[in-house]
């Protein structure tokens, strides 16, 4: 978490402050010249994608000897601002159709991004779940510590479109700048719940636990996929998003909880 | 000053002591690359606001929020800093401590320790699970995180260094000699502290509770990490950015240079001379 928010904020910084700078994200260097005899493909996957792509990445070098796969995990929109400045990018993977939408929109990518998983909201509660909750209306009670994202993230958008359709008002004591942060303030207890993914009360472990609610399938939130115009690696580009659409890229993303598209 | 032996010796100026030194021409290159890796940045983040916009970006509720509470939060912030910093500063420069130097390495941790780190560290202490939160959750039912209060101790903790250190150089500058004659004509410890050592430390001071007023406006990681982050109650104006810019990059570019006006404006007025004597 500590290295997910560093990451994000000196991000931040590169793109607010460089301005129109847009150098290479710091954890691609090594993107910038391949050798001949090796190559090497930069993708960009959203945070969420963390472990899973981890092990994508090894498969894909397995299956492509000489290839090395670079991989800068970070939040959607950031990663989105990269590639529109100019990073030298190959794959990009994000948690949200909006961010995609921005490098679509900027003409950026060949052809229309593929949808490769589906992740849905849960409850995320100290372990135990000393206070019973048990659905989505719960939270509004005025004696919980709520924490849930910022409207302006994926899963607060997600999260406020739930209450929306449930009537259901929640009235949060923090709005998080990131899915990590609310699962962070439950996992130490400071907040008794929070709406987090189904992915990340999975990787969270023992830490929090999950309570499913039916009404978090009115917001599912699609993660699409796509190969840059400028990608350096054109053909390796592919194979990649093949493996992460195909029988063992699902099967590794279903293990981490994600749902089919 | 010797520079001025060759001036009319009766002429009294302020920058006296600065007649006939010029700077090496050679400087002149490095000093003007350092200033440039700060301001053009600033500038790059200017040719990217949407100027016509600029206004109404500036003026949701929001944004007004976030300026007040930063306004609010980081003026405290730099009273506690005073009140408790420098006291500090004196203890680290003019007391006789075994394991002194120890002392100073653990005040300046802040500095070094990445902000995000310090607001976690503040959670495990201070959380409402924490080594002293929970006591103060189960004793008087009070919990910090999510309140502004949370925000202003994240604000203070990352800002102490800058007063603590730029006072104890102050007070190390100042030397004893004007104290030791105080007591030599009879002054208590406390009488020359307060008529002889707390002016001659005054610029010092200054300098310091300026740059910690700068460094609590800009104050974002230890604040996300232990405060939250909620319209009018923990939402500063650097959290506020942070979330804009994930749907809205011209908004969060405006916040940005409002920010940045706000800093200039509080170094340029409330530092002046006391800052450049020094």
């Amino acid at each position: 978490m500590r290295m997910r928010m560093m990451t994000a904020a000196s991000a931040a910084g590169l793109v607010l402050l460089a301005g129109c700078g847009g150098g290479a994200p710091s954890d691609t260097n090594a993107g910038g010249a391949p050798a001949p005899a090796k190559r090497t493909l930069t993708v960009l996957a959203a945070a969420s994608l963390t472990e899973t792509f981890g092990e994508l990445e090894k498969q894909f070098e397995t299956d492509n000897p000489g290839v090395d796969v670079v991989m800068s995990y970070g939040g959607s929109s950031d990663l989105a601002q990269q590639i529109v400045n100019g990073a030298p990018v190959d794959v990009f993977a994000s948690a949200s159709d909006s961010t995609m939408k921005t490098v679509t929109d900027a003409g950026l990518t060949n052809g229309s991004p593929t949808i490769f998983a589906k992740n849905v909201l849960e409850i995320a509660t100290v372990p135990g779940n000393p206070k019973g909750i048990t659905s989505f209306a719960d939270l509004a009670s005025p004696n919980l510590k709520v924490v849930v994202c910022a409207p302006q993230v994926p899963c607060g958008a997600a999260a406020q479109k739930v209450e929306t359709s449930t009537g259901v008002e929640i009235k949060p004591v923090s709005e998080e700048t990131d899915v990590k942060n609310v699962l962070g303030k439950v996992s130490t207890g400071n907040a008794d719940a929070g709406l987090v993914y189904v992915t990340d009360v999975t990787a969270a472990g023992s830490q929090v636990q999950g309570v499913n609610f039916p009404e978090a399938e009115q917001a599912t939130t699609n993660y699409p996929i796509a190969t840059l115009k400028n990608a350096p690696q054109q053909q390796l580009a592919e194979s990649f998003v093949s493996l992460v659409t195909g029988e063992q890229g699902q099967k590794a993303l279903q293990a981490a909880g994600f749902g089919t598209p | 000053m010797t520079a001025t032996l060759g001036e009319t010796p009766t002429r009294r100026r302020p920058d006296e002591h600065e007649v006939g030194v010029g700077v090496p021409r050679l400087l002149w290159v490095p000093a003007g690359l350092a200033f440039a890796l700060i301001a053009l940045p600033v500038v790059g983040l200017a040719i990217k606001a949407d100027w016509p916009q600029l206004p109404a970006q500036l003026v949701s509720p929001a944004s007004l929020d976030a300026l007040k509470l930063s306004l609010i939060t980081a003026s405290i912030s730099t009273v506690l800093c005073i009140v408790f910093g420098g006291p500090l500063a004196v203890v680290l420069a003019r007391s006789r401590l075994p394991g002194l130097r120890l002392l100073r390495s653990v005040v300046l941790l802040p500095l070094v320790l990445p902000p995000v780190v310090g607001g976690l560290a503040l959670l495990y202490l201070l959380g409402r699970t924490g080594l002293v939160g929970r006591g103060l959750d189960l004793a008087f039912g009070v919990t910090i995180p999510f309140t502004t209060s949370a925000v202003v101790l994240a604000q203070t903790f990352v800002a102490l260094p800058f007063l603590v250190v730029s006072m104890e150089g102050a007070l190390r500058t100042a030397g004893r000699r004007y104290e030791a004659v105080a007591a030599t004509l009879g002054a208590s410890p406390g009488l020359a502290f307060r008529r002889v050592t707390v002016p001659l430390v005054l610029p010092g001071l200054a300098s310091g509770a300026v740059l910690a007023f700068a460094r609590c406006l800009g104050e974002f990681g230890a604040t996300v990490a232990f405060a939250g982050s909620l319209q009018g109650t923990t939402q500063t104006l650097p959290l506020l950015v942070y979330q804009l810019r994930e749907t809205d990059v011209e908004a969060a570019v405006a916040l940005s240079l409002l920010l940045v006006v706000v800093a200039v404006a509080v170094i340029a007025v409330a530092a002046p001379r006391s800052v450049e004597v020094r």
